[in-house]
């Protein structure tokens, strides 16, 4: 994450997140197959995001997505993000992401219906951290 | 989809299709540009010689609640290299929302030389269309734009008020929750865009994206278009009308829709929109 103060340039900050999104990889099938459910889709993300997350042996978490859009390169930059910085983190790191890290990641030029999208991914991969951690404290 | 001039539309000049624009894009009076809401698509890839204008880095005042004034203007159109006769011809994603937007904003300014791309991107990119990331460069012009009007297309909040006190045609171009005021924040993360959730009283509520066929974003033909906001809303195109959604964007799209393709004569849209009317006292709200 912190990778991106550095990038002030527009045009650098945008090659870097294509570079992400052209590393996205959707949902595996033994996760879900399409039609998605409703429950796994992120509220207004109008790319169609959807978030799963997978149980690992250590305890932490594996994060899946899956952006219907093809023109939804930023929600697949997003997912590429977060699945390489979260996945496999301890809980409690993850229940803590910010939702501002959007910002930190695609700057200003984010309008605010899509920072809200990308801010509602970001939210659902929390919100799957703070529920497991509340299921083992049960 | 039937060609653009079969289609009934009030000014079918100011659409060209894909293919106009794949044969006309290298014309030297002809300048493509491209205005997406997700700020990637355009350096991943985009028409051959198009430029990119970004709403918020080109078309809005970086402190002020506003969009550029006349120098600004100028300064736009010098880097994107187009004098007043170059046919200004835009394109982007989500059935050109955005495109509309950024016509709109050049109309402000007198730009009447200009088209949207029919389909936009998505169906540019359906018909498996070239796209390059490679970013054109055009040699600056020297262009002499028309002071800001805006007295026909952009409402006032204060006009508004008037309008909507006046049983004024209104059209709320945001989603039914927003508009029924069911939502003004999403679950965990409350929303700063506004204070309360509804709509202006006598708006109809008309979703920007009904007026585009879903799957190659084209726009729907006139008569399917009328069906809408004519007969199913009762808008009449002689009565003065005012769009609005959250921030004027959507809205734009459904100004082009009434003022161009259905022949509506004064339409103008209200920018200011639910983030500015959902947090102003004392004004009266519907939901």
């Amino acid at each position: 994450m912190q990778d991106f103060s550095l990038l002030t340039d527009r045009e650098e900050r945008s090659a870097y997140l294509i570079e992400l999104a052209d590393q996205f990889q959707p949902v595996p099938a033994r996760i879900a197959a399409p039609p998605y459910p409703d429950d796994h889709r992120v509220p207004f993300c109008e790319s169609e995001a959807y978030v799963w997350s997978e149980d690992q042996p250590d305890g932490t978490l594996k994060f899946h997505f899956a952006v219907e859009n093809p023109q939804g390169l930023s929600a697949m930059a997003m997912a590429a993000i977060l699945d390489q910085t979260l996945s496999g983190q301890p809980l409690d790191q993850v229940a803590q992401v910010p939702d501002d890290i959007v910002l930190a990641i695609f700057g200003r030029n984010i309008s605010m219906g899509k920072g809200q999208g990308l801010m509602g991914i970001v939210a659902m991969v929390r919100e799957a951290a703070r529920r497991r951690q509340r299921e083992r404290q049960a | 989809m039937t060609e653009i001039t079969q289609r009934g539309y009030a000014r079918p000049d100011v659409l060209v299709s894909t293919e106009w624009v794949a044969v006309h894009r290298g014309d030297p009076d002809v300048r493509i540009v491209e205005s997406n809401e997700d700020p990637l698509l355009y350096p991943a890839g985009h028409i051959p010689g198009a430029v990119e204008v970004d709403w918020t880095a080109d078309l809005n005042d970086p402190v002020r609640r506003d969009y550029l004034d006349q120098a600004g203007f100028e300064a736009l159109a010098s880097r994107i290299g187009i004098t007043p006769a170059t046919t200004v011809v835009f394109y982007g994603d989500k059935n050109n929302w955005w495109a509309c937007y950024a016509f709109w904003v050049f109309q402000l300014f007198g730009h009447t030389n200009a088209r949207i791309m029919d389909g936009g991107r998505l169906k540019w990119e359906k018909e498996g269309r070239e796209l390059t990331r490679e970013k054109p460069v055009y040699p600056a012009t020297a262009y002499r734009a028309h002071p800001r009007d805006d007295s026909r297309i952009r409402a006032f909040r204060d006009q508004v008020l008037a309008h909507a006190q006046a049983q004024g045609q209104l059209v709320d171009v945001r989603s039914p929750a927003e508009y029924s005021g069911e939502r003004t924040h999403m679950e965990g993360y409350p929303n700063e865009g506004a204070l309360r959730g509804g709509h202006i009283p006598g708006a109809r509520n008309i979703p920007w994206a009904r007026a585009a066929n879903p799957d190659d974003g084209t726009f729907k033909p006139a008569e399917e278009l009328r069906a809408i906001y004519q007969q199913e809303h009762g808008l009449d195109p002689a009565r003065p009308t005012v769009a609005y959604c959250r921030i004027g964007e959507r809205s734009s799209h459904t100004w082009f829709v009434l003022t161009y393709l259905l022949g509506f004569q004064t339409v103008r849209n209200y920018d200011g929109s639910w983030t500015e009317w959902g947090n102003l006292v004392g004004v009266p709200i519907e939901k």
